[in-house]
């Protein structure tokens, strides 16, 4: 089956052929079929895959599969080939199980749109790019991936091209990742020349890590950096987060998709995929770490004033993708994979669930025309609730496990810190108080639906709430792969992971910043030490979730008036906040404006004025001095035989003269 | 190889010759179309044994025709190609029947004039790929020059073709002049250091000539492809010819008359002046790289369709230039497929801002909008372009983009830094551009009832759909024509450059002289 590899990525593919040549002819019930049944087949290939692999010793989990030589010149040889390793089919089997149910759903989504064969077209091409991006055996064709998806993103954010905004939004996710893979491609070409210095001409994976060692630390810090530059783009964070919230024009499953569960954790998966570049220089860890909480952080914040469910939505995805580099920044590869995992679950939940609060409310996004609508909507209530109680990080839902392994692994690795620790723990408040908000906002209190709209709402159809519910168990069980040994658990994940991404940094002995409590348990010493240090900081940051969530319970349910008087009395700073901190409009004059003004200038200043300036210059002197010179050309006998006469006295001259001097 | 007796590079080259002379005989405009559509179909067809029929694992030159033209002062008539031309010349064949159905019905005066100029530049273009004499090449080079310039002058647009049409004959002519001057000189250095009166190109390679009159030749044979590149600062007669000519005029012009400067310093400026050009890389790197950058920034803001294409050319070409000079593998070898690219993914460009300039009888972006929705199956075709255009990976442009860049930065890390970045700009004038002209709300009544694509637009651009995905994703069907010619090109620029190191009178002593 493994010799098969080449099977996942085709089925999308095909189901893209088809519905892309002749989806108009074959009509909505085939492209109803052919778009989910492309992506169900290639999941099926992935499960039959990993229990292949599964069978194997884990020192034998790797197996590639070159299809053909791609572009050849020199000493640059590379090919499309796929490669199965646990990391690749673990995020195969994410990306097609989330895809197939999301597609499934868009099916009911979808039904009415008249744009129906061109969105199944577009999505069944991102499946595509995406398994090419996580199965690839080489950098070249994980970066034709990595921009294959951010076409389809283009193209599905832009779905409803005639509104601006839309378009907008599209072109600069495109733009903006464009940055991004700036920095991928220069990062590919260091590591190409840096290792073709030592004779080692290659992109292949395989090759690369084995001979990363060759690499001296300046080298691999920068080669580790310019990939992380290409991880901010793709995965949204600061500074080039700035492309996501727009990315919400796009249709709602799309948003859970794309721009939650599958394309955005690229940045992670190459991070991850690097690990061996990663763990040779520190530097650049740091920066990866410090870029994920700091983005964790600043991203929540702005989820506080949001009101566009969709947008709040958006922040929590950057936020929680903050929180995934602050795993594989301090080495935790294997958690951050985990959160990678259970994300997609519940955060693909939670779109799918706005989609299904927007399908009753007849497209409405703003949480202040919602109210009470746990009992008009249960089944899209009950989802949206365990999916909040899962990110919230409340113990023994799938968020819980993943969350609090990163926390735990920020604090105890090697590099982690307190203040790393501290940074994401009050996060994780953060997220929990901001998505309690929402919850409560939408589902509860009182109804402030429009009543043209309430009339209307319903329940939305089988086939979107069936997705809606299996997305539901497993954003409660999908943490069960990955319970923590100190909670008796085996943390299958972890050691699945292990052959790609290491047993992961050696824990800290003594930590400075937290001698404090460090000295207060040492008194146990041990083995005990660690465990019951673990269980303690577990114990924290439960709490600090639900302090998150009281303080929302408080502000939202309890004393729905209150949040207004604090906007009021704190204005200036909920300007700031609500407004995005104005980076937006930071950009665009930093960015746009000046190089639009640069372009005009160069345009009419250097190439209209000076260059044909000077040309057109030169064309008019000659015509000027033709113009000159005819005048002597009058016509008239008498003019020409002055003339001759005059030279023949000139010459005269000029041989008298030089006759008397020489 | 013979066609019909005749070798067939010569077959090539007077067949649109033979095709001028029997239009003379026919009256009416549909026959003149069918049968010029006939022989550039022929000519295209004649075309392909040479991809077939070519030994890739040959690095010399193929299909050789060595005979005499005046014999008196040794200018010969010598054809051949090698992996460096033979993809320029099937583009040049390949474009030519596109643009003679772009014609179809946008031509409708003075249509046979116009099929015979189409058949001249025709015979202009193979004859310049194909020559191995400099003569030979500089008559061919010139009676390229000639048709162009009716094609901008007569068939273009009213306003501003003559402007046009003398800018770009001028600018053309101020360069290959002094070229031809350069010739001269070339011969007669020959002549006194071998005895041997000859402008046999592969002859004169051989040459060992001193640096500081390398710099002098190698200045005035840049100068004329330079400025047919065209590369910064020489560009401005490009917008303007661009602009005016009618569509098929700026297809050729970007498909392959740009490329005869691109190829010219590859064939002729590189290897018989390697030191100059060795000493003078960072000059041209450099601007290149101000092409690119430049190009694109004023390509952003242009408010008329073709005027953005023909500044975004300006950007293409700079790549070419830069990948041609960083004087590697991958670079060059980038920089030729680019070649292929630019006149693929331009010239669709063209074709498409042709097909709805035919509708609206305007090019201005701000006179579109909507259009996607009026239009579906062309958008299709927009967008694949416009990807192609951006170096989207699966299509060409990427291939010829990556390695590029990679030679570059092989060459300089900061060239390559600098040239990927102009790839952000890229993204940026062309998806903006498609936007305000594709996205949003109709908003001009015009634009409401506009046909999609016809039968005959579709199947102009399918084929350069399908080229796009062939040379994105298996490249390596053009990459093995071209690798042994390229191979052999920088080891001979390489083994002449190493030589000149080893001469008695080091090269600093000479420059100071």
């Amino acid at each position: 089956m493994l010799d098969y590899v080449w099977l996942i990525p085709l089925f999308p593919f095909i189901g893209f052929l088809i519905n892309g040549l002749l989806g108009r002819r074959l009509g909505k019930g085939v492209v109803s079929v052919v778009g989910p049944s492309a992506i169900g087949l290639s999941f099926l290939t992935s499960i039959l895959i990993l229990f292949e692999l599964i069978n194997k010793p884990p020192s034998e989990r790797l197996f590639e599969k070159v299809i053909f030589d791609w572009i050849v010149s020199g000493s640059l040889q590379t090919v499309i080939g796929y490669q199965i390793d646990p990391l690749s089919i673990l995020m195969a089997l994410v990306v097609t199980g989330v895809s197939f149910f999301i597609h499934i759903y868009s099916v009911g989504y979808m039904h009415d749109d008249p744009g129906y064969t061109r969105y199944f077209t577009y999505l069944n091409l991102f499946v595509f790019m995406m398994l090419n991006l996580i199965l690839a055996n080489n950098f070249l064709l994980m970066f034709v991936g990595w921009e294959g998806v951010g076409l389809c993103s283009y193209l599905l954010i832009g779905f409803w091209y005639e509104k601006d905004s839309a378009a907008n939004a599209g072109k600069k996710a495109f733009i903006v990742n464009r940055v991004g893979d700036f920095g991928f491609i220069l990062g590919m070409f260091l590591l190409f020349t840096s290792l073709g210095q030592h004779g080692i001409w290659t992109l292949d994976f395989t090759e690369v890590f084995a001979n990363a060692s060759k690499l001296d630390t300046t080298t691999a810090t920068a080669i580790a950096l310019l990939f992380f530059v290409g991880a901010c783009g793709k995965s949204a964070q600061i500074p080039l987060y700035v492309w996501l919230p727009d990315a919400m024009e796009g249709p709602t499953p799309v948003s859970s998709l794309i721009h939650a569960a599958t394309m955005v954790t690229a940045g992670v998966y190459m991070v991850a995929r690097c690990n061996i570049l990663y763990n040779m220089a520190p530097i650049a860890m740091a920066v990866v770490a410090i870029v994920g909480v700091a983005t964790a952080i600043f991203t929540a914040s702005i989820g506080f004033c949001q009101y566009d469910i969709k947008k709040i939505l958006a922040y929590s995805t950057i936020s929680q993708l903050g929180y995934m580099f602050l795993a594989v920044g301090v080495g935790a590869y294997s958690a951050g994979i985990f959160h990678l995992m259970t994300h997609a679950f519940f955060k693909g939940l939670l779109f799918l669930g706005a989609g299904s609060v927007m399908h009753a409310l007849s497209g409405e996004l703003d949480i202040r025309n919602m109210g009470a609508l746990r009992k008009k909507i249960p089944v899209t209530f009950a989802t949206f609730f365990i999916a909040t109680l899962a990110i919230a990080g409340v113990p023994g839902l799938s968020g819980f496990f993943s969350k609090d392994e990163i926390l735990w692994m920020a604090f105890s690795s090697g590099r982690g810190h307190f203040l790393l620790w501290l940074a994401a723990a009050i996060a994780a408040g953060m997220t929990a108080f901001y998505m309690f908000r929402a919850l409560f906002m939408a589902f509860f209190g009182e109804s402030r639906v429009d009543h043209h709209v309430a009339h209307h709402i319903h329940e939305s159809p089988k086939i979107m709430t069936v997705p809606l519910m299996v997305l539901a168990f497993l954003s409660i069980v999908g943490g069960y792969v990955g319970v923590p040994h100190v909670l008796g658990g085996a943390n299958h994940i972890h050691e699945f992971l292990a052959p790609v991404v290491g047993g992961g940094i050696e824990p800290a002995k003594a930590h400075a910043g937290f001698s404090l409590i460090s000295e207060a348990w040492a008194a146990g010493g041990g083995e005990g030490h660690s465990a019951a240090l673990e269980i303690f900081l577990m114990a924290l940051s439960v709490v600090i979730a639900l302090i998150g969530i009281g303080i929302a319970y408080f502000l939202y349910l309890k004393n729905p008036a209150l949040p207004r008087m604090l906007t009021e009395k704190w204005n200036g700073l909920y300007r700031l906040v609500s407004n995005k901190y104005y980076v937006d409009e930071l950009y665009q004059i930093l960015f746009v404006n000046s190089l639009k003004k640069l372009g005009t200038g160069l345009w009419r200043g250097f190439d209209e004025f000076v260059i044909d300036g000077t040309v057109n210059g030169i064309a008019y002197f000659i015509g000027w001095l033709s113009g000159v010179m005819r005048k002597t050309q009058t016509g008239f006998v008498q003019n020409y035989a002055f003339s001759i006469m005059l030279g023949g006295v000139v010459l005269a001259i000029y041989y008298i003269i030089r006759g008397i001097f020489y | 190889m013979d066609i019909l007796g005749i070798p067939i590079l010569s077959f090539l080259i007077f067949f649109p010759l033979a095709g001028a002379a029997v239009l003379l005989f026919i009256k009416n405009e549909s026959p003149i179309r069918v049968v010029t559509l006939l022989f550039a179909l022929v000519e295209f067809v004649a075309s392909l044994p040479l991809f077939f029929k070519f030994d890739s694992a040959m690095a010399a030159m193929q299909f050789l025709e060595d005979g005499w033209w005046v014999e008196a002062y040794g200018i010969s008539y010598k054809l051949g190609i090698d992996g460096i031309s033979l993809l320029l010349v099937l583009l040049s064949t390949f474009l030519t029947v596109l643009c003679i159905l772009c014609s179809w019905t946008a031509i409708t005066f003075r249509v046979k004039e116009y099929m015979i100029s189409f058949l001249f530049l025709e015979t202009g273009m193979i004859g310049a790929l194909v020559a191995l004499d400099l003569i030979l090449f500089y008559v061919f080079w010139e009676v390229m020059l000639i048709p162009m310039y009716l094609l901008i002058g007569v068939w273009g647009n009213p306003q501003r073709r003559i402007y046009a049409a003398i800018k770009f004959f001028l600018f053309t002519m101020a360069g290959s002049v002094l070229m031809l001057v350069a010739i001269l000189v070339l011969y007669f250095i020959n002549l006194k250091a071998t005895g041997k009166s000859t402008f046999d190109v592969l002859e004169l390679y051989k040459l060992g000539i001193p640096v500081t009159t390398q710099y002098w030749l190698f200045g005035a044979f840049a100068l004329a492809f330079a400025i047919k590149v065209p590369m910064f600062p020489f560009h401005t007669w490009l917008p303007d010819a661009h602009t005016e000519a009618p569509t098929a005029g700026s297809v050729i012009l970007a498909g392959v008359l740009l490329k005869m400067g691109t190829y010219g310093f590859i064939r002729f400026a590189i290897p018989l002046f390697p030191n100059a050009a060795l000493d003078l890389t960072p000059l041209i790197s450099w601007l290149a790289l101000i092409g690119i950058i430049y190009g694109a920034l004023v390509s952003m803001m242009q408010p008329d369709l073709k005027r953005l294409v023909a500044f975004s050319s300006v950007s293409h070409l700079g790549y070419v230039m830069l990948g041609m000079f960083a004087l590697n593998t991958q670079g060059v070898q980038g920089s030729i497929y680019q070649m292929l690219n630019h006149g693929i993914s331009t010239g669709s460009l063209f074709l498409i801002v042709g097909m709805i300039y035919e509708r609206r009888h305007t090019r201005m972006i701000s006179d579109f909008g909507g259009i996607s929705k009026v239009m579906p199956v062309f958008a299709v075709f927009f967008m694949i372009v416009t990807l192609s255009s951006i170096g989207l990976p699966g299509t060409n442009g990427f291939v010829g983009e990556f390695l590029i860049l990679l030679g570059a930065f092989r060459a300089n890390t900061l060239y390559g830094v600098l040239a990927a970045a102009g790839v952000i700009l890229g993204a940026a004038y062309m998806l903006w551009m498609f936007q305000r002209v594709m996205f949003g709300k109709v908003t001009h009544s015009k634009n409401e009832g506009l046909k999609d694509l016809n039968a005959r637009e579709v199947v102009i651009l399918i084929p350069m759909v399908a080229l796009i995905f062939l040379m994105g994703i298996y490249p390596k069907l053009f990459f093995s024509k071209m690798d042994a010619s390229v191979e052999k090109f920088l080891k001979d620029f390489k083994g002449k450059v190493e030589m000149k190191a080893d001469l008695p009178a080091p090269k600093v002593a000479e420059i100071k002289k």
